[in-house]
């Protein structure tokens, strides 16, 4: 004999565990893919200026202005399991009190289906470049690289960084000008 | 079944039998508990799973779903990354992205984080006068993704009347039911 909950029940427990078992092997197809590939970044124009960071204090630290050149075509990133790209720009340099500084400068987010074939002319960055001090001017060594999270429908969330990344260096002055 | 069938097992069982029945309870919440504690041990986190209870990461990821996270204190943080942190003054915990970061030679690291769908830095949401997040305030950092599961929860912590309905049905069939 089966009573309506009993069913109800069977029914309910073999529909949970294949939604799990199709979960997992869209987990397991994917895995091992790999998700690097080029991109090409420029700068086009680099200043520095030396002014006050309200949202810290009152004292000046260094504030870098560019804007970049990008070119990449993500859209072989794209499988059944990417939900959606989480691309960064970080900028990565060494100043004397910080060994290492990272400042995302821009980013996007590309779903499934939009357009992920970049290319972006003299981009204004989203984020301001603010040091943590004024290890910016004459900082010789600033490098921009792209990379991406990639969010699936269900598995790991592997930070990638892309093949490329372009090196400049901050003028030795401070801009006094307004841009 | 209805309910005088349910306890009429109950009459018909002997003390040793009951006993039984209560020991393999006590197991199932052992043993949930042992599975807890022993992820603890393996991700190094004090809270290996969590569920995403605000939209602040959308189209990442959406109320009710599920996060696991690491904390191992040799991978560093960096930039890009989704990490739980845990501010003073606030009960639950905060799922955002790390946008910058500073690092000096000694190891010491602040960074400061964003939401994916939120406009401005996550200086507003930290106790007041912290500008910067440190290792000690991360509760761990996101590494796997699973959509919806955790809507069971964020129901139960909702409707506290469903959670020990729920509760009440699985201690009372696990007691009473018989292999």
């Amino acid at each position: 004999m089966h009573s309506v909950i009993q069913r109800g029940n069977s029914i309910l427990a073999y529909a949970l565990s294949v939604l799990a078992c199709l979960t997992f092997i869209c987990f397991a197809s994917t895995v091992f893919l790999n998700y690097v590939t080029d991109v090409k970044i420029n700068t086009v124009k680099v200043v520095v200026k030396n002014v006050p960071d309200y949202s810290i204090s009152r004292e000046k630290n260094d504030l870098g202005f560019l804007t970049f050149d990008m070119q990449a075509d993500l859209t072989p990133l794209f499988n059944w399991n990417v939900k959606q790209l989480f691309l960064y720009l970080t900028a990565e340099y060494e100043t004397p009190s910080n060994e290492l500084n990272q400042v995302v400068l821009w980013d996007k987010i590309i779903l499934r289906g939009e357009n992920a074939a970049l290319d972006f002319k003299n981009m204004n960055t989203k984020y301001y470049f603010w040091d943590d001090g004024n290890g910016l001017k004459g900082n010789k060594n600033i490098t921009l690289s792209l990379s991406w999270n990639i969010i699936p429908n269900s598995g790991l969330l592997p930070n990638i960084f892309a093949r490329g990344s372009h090196s400049f260096k901050f003028p030795v002055e401070y801009t006094t000008s307004r841009m | 079944m209805d309910v005088a069938t349910l306890f009429d097992d109950v009459k018909r069982m002997n003390k040793r039998q009951f006993l039984y029945q209560v020991l393999s309870f006590g197991m199932i919440v052992s043993s949930a508990l042992m599975i807890w504690k022993g992820l603890m041990v393996v991700t190094g986190s004090e809270s290996p799973i969590v569920v995403v209870l605000s939209g602040s990461m959308e189209p990442a990821f959406h109320r009710g779903d599920l996060l696991f996270l690491t904390n191992y204190p040799e991978e560093p943080v960096r930039v890009g990354e989704i990490v739980v942190f845990k501010v003073d003054g606030r009960d639950i915990p905060i799922v955002h992205r790390v946008l910058k970061l500073h690092e000096k030679k000694n190891g010491t690291v602040k960074f400061l984080t964003k939401g994916d769908n939120n406009s401005v830095d996550d200086r507003g949401l930290y106790a007041p006068g912290q500008l910067w997040l440190t290792k000690s305030d991360v509760v761990g950092r996101a590494r796997g993704f699973l959509p919806y599961v955790g809507m069971v929860t964020i129901l139960m912590n909702e409707y506290p009347k469903f959670k020990y309905a729920v509760l009440a049905c699985l201690g009372l069939y696990v007691l009473v039911h018989r292999e």
